[in-house]
C-alpha cells in the first residue's frame, strides 16, 4: 500500500525528469551526433577542437580558471576572518556576502557594464580627480571581473561552512603541540577545509566555463567564450547540430569536474547550497 | 621546588568572575587535581596554564619565569583535551608525530618515540589506523600519547575521562596512575568527579565559584573537610547544624556527643560532618539517640538507609539491612565527628551547597 502510494507521489517528479531532462538530453545527443541530413557523424563534436572553437574553449578554460583562483584567494581569508570574528553576528556577516545573490544576475552584470563603460561612472570619477580612463570594458579582464563578482558567494559559502565546522579544540591542540600559525593553517585548517574548497571551486568553475551572458554584456562581442559560440550556433547560424555537438563536449567537461568533486567531497559539504 | 606558581589570578567573562585572586603552587612530579562543580573556574585555570586564556590580572610563574603572556606553542606543557581533539586528516602515527616534526626531530627518533608511546598506552601496532576507526577510550589514549611524546614538564588533562563509560573510566584511572609513575612528569588534572580525584591524585584542590575551598591529600579532603561545601561535594555526608558546648563536647540534635576537637570556644554554632558509613546502628536504647528507618536502598556493597532521629534525617550505610519502620538507635564515635567553623567572611559566603 505505502509502496504504491509512494510511487503515486513520486509520479509528477518522474514525469518532470523525463520530459525536462532525459528526453531533451536524448534530443541533444541525437542532434549532436548527426548532420543536417540526419546521417551519423562525429564532426559536430570534433569541431570543438578546431580553429575558432578551440580558441574559444581555450579562452573559456583560461578565464574560468583565473576567476576561480581569484574567488578562492578572496574567499578563503574572508572565511578565516568570519570564522574568528568576535562580532557575535557571524550569520549577519555571511548574509551580507550572499545578499547580492538575491538580486537578478543579469541586472548585476548590467550594472557593471554601466560602471565600466567609456563614459561610465568609474571613468567619470577617475577623470574628475585627474586620472586616465580605465579601459577594461570589452576585454577579458572585464569578463573575469564579472565572473568573480557574480560567483564569489558560491565560493564563500561552502568554504565558510567548512571552516566553522573545524573544532576549535583541534586548532588549540595544534598550538599546544608547538605549531606556529602557519603550520596550523597548513597542517590543520586547510586540509580540513578541502571539501569546502572543492565544492566552492566547482561551483565557480562550472558556471564560469559555460557562461555567455557575462561575456556578452562585459565583453561586447569581442570576448568570445565557448558559451557564446554555442549560443550563436543555435540563434544566429541556426546550426542546431553543431550547437548540440559542442554542448555534448561541454557536458563531458562538467561530468569530469563533478567526478572530481565526488572524489574529495565525501562529507557532502557541497550539498549545502 | 615549585614548578608552577599561580599568583593572584583573576578572570571574568562578561563581568562574571570565574577566578578571583587564585593562588596555587604546583610542585615537580605531583599529580594535582582541580576538583569542583561546573563553572567553578577549574577549566579556566587549566587554560591559563596552557596559554589558551590570558588572566585579567595575576601571573603564571614557570620555573621562576613569568610566562603569563607566552603563547601556548612556546610553553613546555602539553594538553589532553576532553574531546580528544585528534586530527582527523592524519592517521595515528601522524597524530603522535605532529609535535615531534615541528620540533625537528629525526625520522628514526620519531619512529622510536611513536612505538614507545603506543606501547605505553597499550595500543601497539595502531600506527596506520585512522582516527575514526578507534573507540572513545582508544582515542583518548592516543591523545595522551600525542601529548607525552613531546616530553612536557607538565601534562594538563581537561576532564580526559569525561566522555567515557564507567568501566572504561575506571580502567583509565589506573592506566593514568601507571603512566604518571613511568613518565615521572607533573600532572595537572581537572575533573568534577570526586571519585576520580580521590583515586588518582597526590593533592586535591577543591574549588567553588573561583575560590579554593580546600587543598589537601585525598585522605585529608575526605576525612577532614574544612567546610560544608567540601564535605557535601566529596561524597554523601550528614552535614548538621550543631553547637560547640565547650572543648571536646558538641551538641548535635539536642544530644551532647563527646568529640576530639577543641578551640572553637564555648556555645559556638558550628557545622558538623558525619560520614554515612560512620554511623553505628544498634538496638533501641543502646546508642546515643533512638530513631526510625524511613528508607532503605541496596546500593551494592551495602545498604543505604535514612534514619529519622532527633529531628534530623540521618544518612547511614551498613552491611546489615534494617527494614523501613524498624526502631533503631544510632551512635558515632568521637573520632568520626568532623567539626567545621560556619562561614564568616564574604569569600566564604560564596560557598554554596546548591552547586
Amino acid at each position: 500500500m505505502t509502496r504504491s502510494l509512494k510511487s503515486i507521489f513520486s509520479g509528477p517528479f518522474l514525469i518532470f525528469i523525463l520530459c525536462g531532462t532525459l528526453i531533451p538530453m536524448g534530443v541533444i545527443a541525437l542532434y549532436g551526433l548527426t548532420d543536417r541530413s540526419g546521417a551519423f557523424t562525429f564532426d559536430n563534436v570534433l569541431t570543438m577542437f578546431q580553429g575558432d572553437h578551440a580558441k574559444a574553449l581555450g579562452l573559456s578554460l583560461a578565464l574560468s580558471f583565473v576567476s576561480t583562483v581569484i574567488c578562492l584567494v578572496l574567499a578563503f581569508p574572508l572565511g578565516l576572518i568570519l570564522k574568528d570574528s568576535k562580532l557575535g553576528k557571524k550569520g549577519f556577516m555571511v548574509f551580507l556576502f550572499i545578499l547580492p545573490m538575491w538580486m537578478n544576475f543579469l541586472l548585476r552584470t548590467m550594472a557593471w557594464q554601466v560602471l565600466l563603460e567609456k563614459g561610465g561612472v568609474i571613468n567619470t570619477l577617475l577623470n574628475g580627480i585627474g586620472l586616465p580612463d580605465l579601459q577594461i570594458i570589452n576585454t577579458p579582464a572585464a569578463v573575469v571581473l564579472g565572473m568573480v563578482y557574480d560567483y564569489l558567494p558560491f565560493m564563500v559559502l561552502p568554504i565558510y561552512n567548512a571552516l566553522v565546522k573545524i573544532d576549535s579544540n583541534l586548532i588549540e591542540a595544534a598550538y599546544d603541540l608547538g605549531a606556529s600559525r602557519g603550520t596550523v593553517l597548513r597542517k590543520v585548517i586547510i586540509p580540513l577545509s578541502v571539501p569546502g574548497i572543492v565544492s566552492g571551486v566547482t561551483m565557480v568553475f562550472v558556471p564560469s566555463l559555460t557562461t555567455f551572458a557575462i561575456s556578452n554584456m562585459l565583453g561586447g562581442g569581442k570576448v568570445n567564450l565557448i558559451g557564446n559560440i554555442i549560443e550563436q550556433e543555435f540563434t544566429a547560424s541556426s546550426n542546431w547540430n553543431l550547437g548540440s555537438g559542442l554542448s555534448l563536449v561541454m557536458m563531458v567537461f562538467i561530468v569530469i569536474s563533478m567526478a572530481f568533486i565526488d572524489k574529495f567531497d565525501k562529507n557532502g559539504e557541497g550539498n549545502l547550497i | 621546588m615549585a614548578l608552577i606558581e599561580l599568583l593572584d589570578l583573576s578572570k571574568a567573562y562578561d563581568g562574571e568572575k570565574v577566578l578571583d585572586e587564585f593562588n596555587l603552587t604546583i610542585k615537580e612530579n605531583e599529580f594535582i587535581t582541580l576538583l569542583g562543580p561546573s563553572g567553578c573556574g577549574k577549566t579556566t585555570t587549566l587554560r591559563i596554564v596552557g596559554g589558551f586564556t590570558t588572566p585579567d590580572t595575576g601571573k603564571v610563574i614557570f620555573e621562576g619565569k613569568d610566562i603569563t603572556h607566552m603563547p601556548p606553542n612556546q610553553r613546555h606543557v602539553n594538553t589532553v583535551f576532553q574531546k580528544y581533539a585528534l586530527f582527523p586528516n592524519m592517521n595515528i602515527a601522524e597524530n603522535i608525530a605532529f609535535g615531534l616534526r615541528i620540533s625537528g626531530k629525526t625520522d628514526q627518533y620519531i619512529k622510536d618515540k611513536i612505538k614507545y608511546a603506543l606501547k605505553l598506552v597499550n595500543l601497539s601496532g595502531y600506527e596506520k589506523r585512522s582516527v575514526d576507526s578507534l573507540s572513545g577510550g582508544q582515542q583518548q589514549r592516543i591523545a595522551i600519547a600525542r601529548a607525552i611524546v613531546n616530553e612536557p614538564r607538565v601534562l594538563l588533562l581537561d576532564e580526559p575521562l569525561g566522555a567515557l563509560d564507567l568501566k572504561m573510566r575506571q580502567e583509565m584511572q589506573y592506566e593514568l596512575i601507571r603512566m604518571k609513575k613511568e613518565l615521572g612528569i607533573t600532572f595537572l588534572y581537572v575533573t568534577h568527579d570526586q571519585e576520580e580525584a580521590l583515586t588518582m591524585s597526590d593533592k586535591v584542590v577543591v574549588m567553588n565559584q573561583g575560590y579554593i575551598q580546600q587543598i589537601g591529600t585525598p585522605e585529608q579532603i575526605y576525612n577532614e573537610p574544612e567546610n560544608a561545601f567540601v564535605a557535601d561535594f566529596i561524597g554523601d555526608s550528614n552535614i548538621i547544624d550543631a553547637m560547640m558546648m565547650e572543648d571536646y563536647k558538641v551538641k548535635i540534635c539536642e544530644h551532647v556527643f563527646p568529640c576530639i576537637d577543641a578551640g572553637f570556644g564555648t556555645r559556638k554554632p558550628v557545622d558538623v560532618v558525619i560520614r554515612p558509613e560512620d554511623i553505628i546502628i544498634g538496638k533501641p536504647g543502646e546508642g546515643a539517640m533512638d530513631g526510625v528507618v524511613t528508607s532503605n536502598v541496596f546500593i551494592g556493597v551495602h545498604y543505604e538507609m535514612c534514619i529519622q532521629a532527633g529531628g534530623y534525617e540521618w544518612l547511614a550505610q551498613n552491611t546489615t539491612s534494617y527494614p523501613i519502620g524498624a526502631h533503631v538507635s544510632i551512635d558515632v564515635i568521637p573520632e568520626n565527628i568532623q567539626i567545621m567553623n560556619k562561614p564568616q567572611s564574604e569569600d566564604e559566603e560564596a560557598i554554596s551547597l546548591d552547586d
